[in-house]
């Protein structure tokens, strides 16, 4: 029949379309690069996709690129086995507005960098501390009080997840991230 | 809205309304037909359709009638179904032929009317996000804001719905930008850069398909709807190339008439009610050529004993139906008709021997001769199947369409009425929505005012959308529905019987209408037929009368459409005879 809820897997082996769980394939982490003509609506179309097919997103940026062309590069973070993986890409291609998905993670050649805000508060020792980190990370002081910080920090993820840790017992108020941008190396396109 | 489409300077620019420009571009489209319905936020369209011929507006009774008969219109004629509708209820009332022609790639363009410019937003009187709620059921959609961008978002509009893997695309226009006066830019050079889907195949795959070929002992082609959308080329070539190679050829519900169902070589639809022939030769096996189908779950049954030791070939112009449910070994990238030929091409340039078929003939025929379809016929009842081998019979040698509605009738007409072209044959299969069969009808008369238009319809479906009988009637479209009235929600009542221990919760209905008072109340034409002996000269009766009629023919009420793939089963285990109430596993019991 064509109606009915969705089921739960059952328990034991037998399996139908409706839990294709490739079991035997481990879940990866993706970064992908979706190119899109900017126009209304683009952004609701990619994200809704994930949502309406259970996909995973981890996170996500976009931005136009190219004010001439319309264009606008979201980068997406995603889990998924590989035949999921592989679903996902399809899936966006078939959005009509939707140009070219770059696979930054299985390039080899991709880089990726996230930046965050971080803003800590605290007074005497913890003050200097934080203060102390956050020059052997790099991270830029880009406001201050009597009493606080807010930091700069660009970076893989990991290394501001790393600074976020480090700063949580030494009065961390809030965190800000923009979620991960992605390009290639080397001097051609996409 | 897309910026770099690049047209021609016109020679001269045709300034006039959006409302103009809507019907210039339809006209330029070669739209003849379309189907609506008006409201406060299209008046203006339809003000300016009110003046030009050469359109023809049928009028529907619920907007979503307009959606089906589109769809109808579609799919009989490969051109794309065009619909008109107001804003909010009559845009919602859409939903469901949008999400319809959205699973089964029909192509459509919707205009629907939307709240003027300045008001979006506000909740206005019959606001409704159009373009929001539809974005997920339609290959794609645009709210125009600009009226010099009119023009070309509708040819673009076109070029998307018919191209590629066909669907559904939602025009909405604001009150506004129709009465505004702007630039009419015609069809020609509009093309959506992002948007390039691939035709042709890719040699490679081609030559890989033909070496499979060249050593396959026991092949089938697995076909579906995507031919039907290629094309009657697509068919034609289809044909040809069973012709060379002698494989056997099933088909998905969507797929039937592209190959002829008197062939000897014809297995029968495949999947859950397939035959069961079809279904063992797909299970058996050693080359699956899928041409144009898409691994559906009401195909494949169990998928970890689907076809286990064939090689599978998936010639499909989408992507993502490639690997999407099974595993392919060669996907081809392709419109069905390219392929096909390229294939045929490569596989008659190969001169070496091919393998015998014979002995995978031979096992075939062993299925074959378990007659799945068998039934005991009555002479004091009329069995449902008896009532389409008769309706099959003697609208046979005539130019017959059928369309259906969703249950136990849909799937008897699938397997009793039988189809040697394609396109004649119209039936919701992805959304299964009941109350699609009478408006695809409306839809498809319209394209062939002459021919016979069936609907074999279920009583409970036909009332979903009953209201379109006044609409054929309006518009002398001598439509025909054929209601297996057996006074259940059969599929339901099958499944209820099959897992839930024969517990009938509400599929039974109580009460119906008198279809022949129906029929008479709306201007139509009523038969009943309750007796075996009668029935051939109550179809002729059907047949021969000029106009649109409900035909109640009361069938025996129990009857259960077998053969049958249990969900959660396997091809080679299909109950045949009788459901006994042990089939399915518990497994089986949480799928759909
Ligand atoms: C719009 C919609 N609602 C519900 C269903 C679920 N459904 C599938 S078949 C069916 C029963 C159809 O009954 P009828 O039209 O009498 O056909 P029969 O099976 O008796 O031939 C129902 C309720 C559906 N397919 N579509
Ligand atoms: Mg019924």
């Amino acid at each position: 029949m064509s109606d009915g809820s969705t089921a739960t897997p059952p328990a034991g082996n037998p399996k139908s379309a409706y839990f294709l769980s490739h079991e035997d394939e481990a879940v990866e982490r993706r970064t992908l690069a979706v190119m899109v003509d900017n126009e209304p609506g683009v952004l609701a179309r990619v994200v809704g996709l994930f949502s309406g097919r259970g996909y995973n997103i981890d996170s996500l940026t976009v931005a136009e690129v190219d004010v001439n062309e319309r264009r606008s590069r979201i980068t997406i973070v995603t889990q998924g086995t590989p035949h999921i993986l592989e679903q996902i890409e399809a899936q966006l291609l078939r959005i009509v507005p939707v140009e070219q998905v770059i696979d930054i993670t299985k390039s080899k050649r991709g880089i990726e960098r996230e930046l965050a805000l971080i803003k800590v508060a605290g007074k005497g020792e913890a003050r200097v501390e934080a203060l102390r980190i956050s020059q052997i990370f790099r991270a830029n002081v880009i406001d201050t009080t009597n009493e606080s910080f807010i930091f700069e920090l660009t970076g893989a993820s990991e290394k501001i997840t790393q600074f976020v840790d480090l700063m949580r017992p030494l009065g961390l108020v809030e965190v800000s991230r923009t979620g991960v941008l992605s390009i290639k190396r080397g001097k051609e396109k996409g | 809205m897309t910026t770099d489409t690049k047209t021609k300077p016109a020679a001269e620019t045709l300034t006039m309304t959006g409302a103009e420009i809507v019907i210039t571009a339809l006209k330029e489209q070669g739209v003849e037909v379309m189907f609506g319905y008006p409201g406060g936020a299209v008046l203006p369209i339809y003000d300016a359709l009110y003046n030009s011929d050469g359109i023809r507006h049928i009028l529907v009774r619920h907007e979503q009638g307009a959606g089906h008969a589109a769809e109808g219109y579609a799919r009989t004629t490969g051109k794309p179904g065009v619909c008109l509708v107001t804003s909010g209820p009559g845009a919602t009332n859409m939903v469901t032929p949008i999400a319809d022609a959205m699973m089964d790639s029909i192509p459509m363009v919707v205009l629907t009317g939307q709240v003027p410019t300045h008001l979006i937003g506000t909740d206005a009187f019959q606001e409704c996000d159009t373009t929001g709620i539809t974005r997920t059921c339609a290959k794609h959609n645009y709210l125009v804001t600009d009226v010099n961008q009119l023009a070309r978002t509708l040819h673009e509009a076109f070029l998307i719905a018919k191209s590629g893997r066909p669907g559904p695309v939602v025009v909405d226009i604001p009150k506004d930008i129709q009465f505004a006066t702007g630039t009419y830019v015609g069809k020609e050079g509009v093309h959506k850069p992002s948007y390039h889907p691939t035709t042709k195949p890719h040699p490679d795959a081609i030559s890989a398909t033909v070496d499979l070929m060249m050593h396959a002992r026991r092949p089938v082609f697995y076909t579906g709807g995507g031919i039907i959308n290629s094309g009657p080329k697509a068919s034609d070539l289809l044909r040809e190339l069973q012709n060379v190679t002698g494989y056997p050829v099933t088909s998905t519900l969507m797929g039937l008439g592209a190959f002829p169902a008197s062939h000897p070589d014809w297995l029968g639809m495949v999947g859950m009610h397939g035959s069961f022939e079809a279904n063992n030769a797909m299970h058996d096996c050693d080359l699956m050529i899928c041409v144009g189908a898409r691994f559906d779950d009401r195909v494949t049954g169990r998928i970890d004993a689907f076809s286990p030791n064939s090689k599978k070939v998936h010639i499909d112009i989408d992507p993502s139906s490639v690997n999407k449910i099974v595993r392919v070994d060669i996907p081809v990238i392709a419109d069905c008709a390219e392929a096909l030929a390229a294939i045929l091409k490569e596989f008659k340039s190969r001169k070496a021997k091919k393998p015998d078929l014979k002995p995978w003939r031979q096992e075939i025929d062993i299925w074959r001769a378990r007659k799945c379809f068998t039934y005991a016929n009555s002479d004091s009842v009329i069995k449902p199947q008896h009532a389409v081998e008769r309706l099959y019979e003697l609208t046979r040698d005539r130019e017959t369409y059928i369309t259906t509605e969703v249950g136990q009738h849909q799937m008897w007409a699938a397997q009793f009425y039988h189809f040697d072209e394609p396109n004649r044959w119209m039936t919701s299969g992805g959304l299964g929505t009941m109350g699609y069969g009478l408006p695809a009808a409306v839809g498809v008369q319209a394209a062939h005012p002459d021919a016979l238009v069936i609907d074999i319809a279920g009583e409970a479906s036909i009332q979903m959308m009953t209201q379109e009988l006044s609409t054929a009637v309006q518009h002398r479209l001598p439509v025909k529905v054929f209601i297996l009235n057996n006074e259940w929600m059969g599929m339901v009542r099958q499944w209820q019987e099959l897992l839930h221990g024969e517990r009938y919760s509400h599929s039974y209905s109580e009460t119906l209408p008198d279809f022949v008072k129906l029929a008479e109340a709306m201007g139509g034409h009523g038969i009943r037929c309750d007796n075996p002996a009668e029935l051939d000269d109550k179809i002729r009766e059907m047949i021969d009368h000029p106009g649109p009629v409900l035909f109640d023919c009361r069938v025996e009420k129990a009857e259960n459409c077998l053969p049958m793939i249990p969900s959660g089963s396997a091809h080679n285990e299909m109950i045949l005879g009788e459901i006994k109430g042990d089939e399915i596993g518990e497994a089986g019991k949480g799928l759909v």
